[in-house]
Parts: structure tokens; sequence; C-alpha cells
């Protein structure tokens, strides 16, 4: 197999595969939470929350005080530098919207080669301060297992295999096959790790801010 | 109950497994903030105490029960099963350094209630019979004598003797047909009966009816403290059914934010259906009472004053504009913590970690939190509103040799108070 046929071979038949234990994998770890369900709230409730979930789910972008963003100063500001710049990259890439384009039938104006440039070399730098950090604070040092540092590398790749494709690194072809490789690899270790996060997030956030809400609480 | 063991608790584990916890574990991503916020980390620097850690057991329990990837795991032979020693070795951190304090779940970026699955993993380590002995036995002294401290009815009636004696205002006891029933604590009736006097005054101030119930006096609950729903259910039904027999439209939570969380937020939950009275803590109602008008006062307090918000008053229980009210009415030099209200620090207390010797050195530890915060202040008067909060502020103080003396707020209100029968 030359490199075309890899390339030919990763953009089909393994990416179907990827997408469907991704979408399977996805729809099922949510069923298996959801339908936990839990119980109705019998107190008096001082409001129904259900608002309250959703203020909470877009308040808690920010951290709740000054105090608190202090402590964690350093993980805030680089975790939105790797969130967002990871986001803008998927999402704003001239060639990730052709991707998109050819798969739901749409398309939206993307951002300006070099500004992705730099928003790579920013996300990829965000996300080795934040491997350091998280190898050195002894909280985090304490708390992380294999799980912690296997996402971080899932991550990682495909934001530098895309930078190198895109740089022409070594043979193209190759480059980008392995950018589509390690993206297919996030998408079929997602469903089964802490990359759920991204999908979890907000049924967490609205289930604590809507019980809060209740309370009279804004959390 | 049926005795302890693994099993049962394994089980207990599960049972209280819902779609929130599995939505917080699915979207923890150990980015340790819940440390930051907690008192007994900032105040060590342990890594041990990091919230999301404390729960590790549960973790585990959800992964490998309700996780289809977990369960290969195990059948892999990738993870193991819990074992009763890891609960044994966690004991120390579910209750020994956790006050419920709730301020973790304040700041976790993807929105996690890390007490919501502390408290409801005490279920589990109870009924696998790793519960402190000190917890334990106060749950029997609860069911048996009345109270957690062994406070009981007789040592009530005497306080009353006395209360009546000196204040030459009747004490209504199992009075039905009147509008409020009022609860207390065991250790307001052993070392704050100011709280029990100041009630009958304020009563008699704006002319309300009321009545204790020997029945149905005691308002903290050991049984939420431990993590076992039947004593806590055995515990709270004596209170609904001597208000529901008394016939009394609201029972007033007493200077507790404990108790204010068991009746007001927990109570209908717990016996599964809703209450056919209103529960309001006393400051919620001494504030409403404000606000129409029926609290005449006069004169202000001399002292520069700071206000301690008790957790689950405040930040578990919504009560937080109410005491401020308060306050500036009888007091006009309140100054504020740097983080009061919703984000106040736990004054290291809560949670029944008072009543266990073995924490007792991490506990005074974790009051530094609250002497950083209060040296800035300048202030000679703490005032709470939580009986076993200013229990522990006055010994914390004590410890740090702070001179300041600790008030209950229902108590300096009262002070204010304008004699109606002399007008
Ligand atoms: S509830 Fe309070 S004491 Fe317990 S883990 Fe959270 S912050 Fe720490
Ligand atoms: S703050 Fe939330 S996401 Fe971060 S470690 Fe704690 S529980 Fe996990």
């Amino acid at each position: 197999m030359n490199y075309v046929d890899f390339l030919l071979w990763v953009r089909g038949p393994a990416f179907q595969i990827a997408t469907a234990i991704f979408i399977f994998g996805l729809s099922w770890r949510l069923l298996e939470i959801l339908s936990l369900s839990r119980k109705p709230e019998l107190a008096v409730v001082r409001e129904r929350g259900i608002a309250g979930g959703f203020r909470t789910i877009f308040r808690r972008f920010l951290p709740v005080d000054d105090n608190t963003f202090q402590r964690s100063a350093f993980i805030i500001t680089a975790g939105y530098i790797f969130h967002l710049g990871f986001f803008i990259i998927l999402l704003l890439f001239v060639p990730h919207i052709l991707f998109f384009r050819e798969f739901f039938g749409f398309s939206w104006p993307g951002l300006p080669t070099p500004v992705i440039g730099i928003i790579t070399i920013m996300t990829l730098l965000a996300l080795i301060a934040l491997l350091i950090n998280r190898m050195r604070h002894p909280v985090l040092r304490f708390l992380s297992g294999f799980e912690d540092y296997f996402v971080w590398i899932v991550t990682f790749l495909p934001v530098l295999t895309g930078y190198m494709a895109f740089h022409h690194f070594f043979h193209y072809p190759l480059m980008l096959a392995l950018h589509i490789l390690s993206v297919e690899l996030l998408m079929i270790v997602f469903p089964f790790t802490k990359l759920m996060h991204t999908f979890t997030w907000f049924i967490s956030r609205w289930y604590t801010g809507s019980r809060a809400a209740q309370k009279g609480v804004q959390v | 109950m049926s005795a302890a063991s693994f099993e049962r608790g394994y089980n207990a584990f599960k049972e209280q497994i819902d779609a929130p916890i599995a939505s917080y574990f699915s979207s923890c991503i150990h980015c340790g903030m819940c440390a930051q916020a907690c008192l007994f980390y900032t105040e060590t620097g342990e890594p041990k105490y990091t919230p999301i850690y404390k729960l590790e057991p549960m973790r585990k329990i959800w992964e490998q029960e309700y996780t289809l990837f977990g369960k290969l795991k195990v059948l892999l032979g990738i993870s193991q099963k819990l074992t009763d020693a890891e609960l044994a070795e966690w004991q120390e951190l579910i209750y020994g350094s956790c006050t419920l304090c709730g301020r973790c779940s304040m700041v976790c970026p993807v929105g996690n209630d890390l007490v919501y699955m502390i408290h409801k993993a005490r279920e589990g380590m109870a009924a696998a019979g790793h519960a402190p002995h000190s917890l334990i036995e106060g749950n029997q002294r609860a069911i048996n004598i009345g109270s957690a401290t062994g406070v009981g009815l007789p040592t009530l009636q005497a306080q009353i003797k006395n209360i009546e004696r000196d204040t030459g205002i009747k004490i209504p006891i199992d009075v039905p047909g009147v509008e409020y029933m009022a609860l207390i604590s065991a250790i307001e009736i052993l070392n704050y009966p100011e709280y029990l006097s100041s009630l009958a005054k304020i009563m008699k101030h704006v002319g309300k009816t009321w009545t204790l119930s020997s029945k149905g006096f005691e308002a903290t609950n050991a049984g939420i403290q431990i993590g076992v729903s039947d004593i806590a259910k055995e515990l709270l039904m004596r209170i609904v059914n001597e208000a529901e027999e008394l016939g009394v439209s609201t029972v007033i939570s007493p200077e507790c934010g404990h108790a204010y969380m068991v009746i007001r937020w927990e109570g209908p939950n717990l016996i599964a259906r809703p209450f056919n009275f209103k529960v309001q803590h006393i400051v919620e109602l001494l504030d409403e009472w404000r606000e129409q008008g029926q609290l005449e006062t006069e004169g202000f307090e001399k002292a520069r004053l700071t206000f301690h918000d008790p957790c689950q008053l405040a930040r578990r229980g919504g009560v937080i504009e109410q005491p401020r009210k308060l306050l500036n009415m009888v007091a006009n030099q309140l100054v504020e913590m740097e983080d009061r209200g919703k984000m106040n620090w736990c004054c290291g207390a809560g949670g029944g970690l008072a009543a266990q010797e073995e924490s007792e050195a991490l506990r005074l530890k974790a009051f530094n939190r609250k002497r950083t915060q209060l040296k800035t202040l300048k202030v000679s008067q703490l005032v709470t509103a939580c009986a076993h909060c200013r229990e522990h502020l006055e010994e914390g103080l004590e410890n740090n040799d702070m001179k300041m003396s600790v008030v209950g707020l229902t108590e300096m209100v009262v002070k204010h108070l304008v004699d109606k029968n002399e007008t």
C-alpha cells in the first residue's frame, strides 16, 4: 500500500468506522447517564429550576468570583486558550469547512490561514503548558492517571499532525493521512473516556444549577 | 436496620447513583480546581483532600456498574473491583475531612455538585460499616434519648423553668392549634439558652402564638449527618407527626444551618411526600417580620462586627440577604469578610466533624482559613445564625488567642427590641 492508497483508506472505510463508533458510543453513553434519571424535588421550591439550570450553563463559563479565578488562574487561562483554539481550528479552518460541506451539504466562512496558523501554535503551547502543569502541580499529579495523559495525547496529536500536514512536513499525503488517522483515534476513544465531558458538561451544569436555583442560590 | 456489611454498602452506593452523579463523573476532567475551594486542602496542602478524590470509591462503582466500558474493563482485568479495605481507607476522607460545606460545588468548571455526591456517598459508607464510631453512637443516642449529644426532655424542661423564671414569659409546650412550632438543637438547650429566651421575647413582641413539642423538639438529625436514611426518617417523623398533630402552619428551624437543610430541603424528599406545613429558619421569619414592620427596635450595637454565613443556611439553603438586612437594623458597623454569602468559608466543624475526636487536630487546622478571613477586618464581634458554627468559632478563636465574642443573630436582634409594655 502506498501513501495515496493509505490516504484513501483513511479517508474512506476507516473514517466510516470511526464515525460509527463515535456516534453509537456517544449515544450509548448519554443514554447510560440519562436513563438513571433523578428523583423529583418534593420540598417547596423558591423557583422551578428549569431556567436556573440554563442560567448556570452560561454562568459557569466564568469563575464564580475573583478569588476563585486567582486560585486557579493558570489552568483557567490555559484551559480557555486551548479549548477556544481547538474549536476555532476545527470549525473555522477553510479545508475543514470544505470537509464539513461534503458531509452536511452546507458551509460557512472561515478564518484566513495565517490566523489559523497562529492559533494552532497557541493551542499547542497551551496544551504543552497544561501537560507540564499536570505533571508538576501536587494536586494534579496526584489525581492524574493513565486516562488523563492518554486523552491529552489523543487531543494533542490531531492539532500537531494538522499543523505538520499544512506546512508539508515530510510527505504531504502521508502527513494528511496521519492527521486524519489521529482524528479517527480521537473519535474512537472519545465515548469511552473523559473526553465525554464535551457533551456532558452542560448536563452537569444544568442539574447543579437547577437544584441550586430551586433553593434560591445562584451558582 | 440490618447489620452493616460490604455488600449492603456496595448496594447502597449503587442505589444512590442517579443521572446527575453519572453526568458528574463523566464530566470531571481532573482540573483540580475543587481542591482550591476546600479548606481542608488549602490549609494543609494535602492533595488527598481534593473533593473529587473523596469520591473515588463511588466513581469506581459508577464506572463498573453503570457503564458498559467499565464492566468490560473489569472483565478484561484492566480495573479491579472495589474492596472493603478501600472503603475503610476512605472513611477519613468522606467523614473525617469534609464538612459538607459545598464550597467545592461552586467552582467546578464542568458544574459538578461535589457535595451532593459526598453526602450520598455517606449512605454507602454507613451501610458498609465504615462510619466513625462517634457518629454511630450519636445516632443511637438520638434514637434512644432524643438528641445526638444525649440531651433529652428533662434537660429541656429544666432549662424552660430557668428561662421562665428569668424572663417572666411562659414557654408554651405541646399547645395545639397555634401558628408556629419551634424546634431547638440540643446545643442550644445546653450551651446557649439565650436562643430560647430570645425566641420567647420575640414571639411576645410580635404577638404570635407558638409552642414547643415535648416529643419533637430536637432540630438536628444525626441520621442525615451519618447517611442512614432509615434513622434520618425516624428522627424527622418525630417533628412531622408533632407538627401535624398540633396543627401548626409553620415549623421554625432554630439557629442551625444543618437543621434548616434537613427539614426545609431534605425533609420532604426523605419521607417521600410534601409537608402540609411550612418550614422557615428563624432568620427568614425575623426578616419577614422586619419587612412587615412588626419588629420595633432601638439603638445600635457599639462593636465593629461581621457576619459568618453558615454554609447550609447560605450556600446550600438560599438565606443570604435576610441576616444582613436584620443586622443593618441593629448594627451600623457591619463589615463584611472578603469571601462571604454563598462563597463564605466553612467554620470547619460542619457535617458531623465536630463530633469526631479523631478529626480535632485537622478541624482546628482548617480554622486557619477563618482566622485569615477575620484577621484583616479588625472586628470585636462575630455574629452568626448557627449554634454549631458558633461553638466551633468560639473554640477556634480561643485556640488562636483572638479576642472576639461570638453572638447569635436572633439574640442580637432581641436585645434591641422595644419593650412594648412600657410604651
Ligand atoms: S463540601 Fe466543603 S469540606 Fe467537603 S469537600 Fe467540598 S469544599 Fe471540602
Ligand atoms: S473541579 Fe470539577 S472537573 Fe475539576 S477536578 Fe474537581 S470535580 Fe473534576
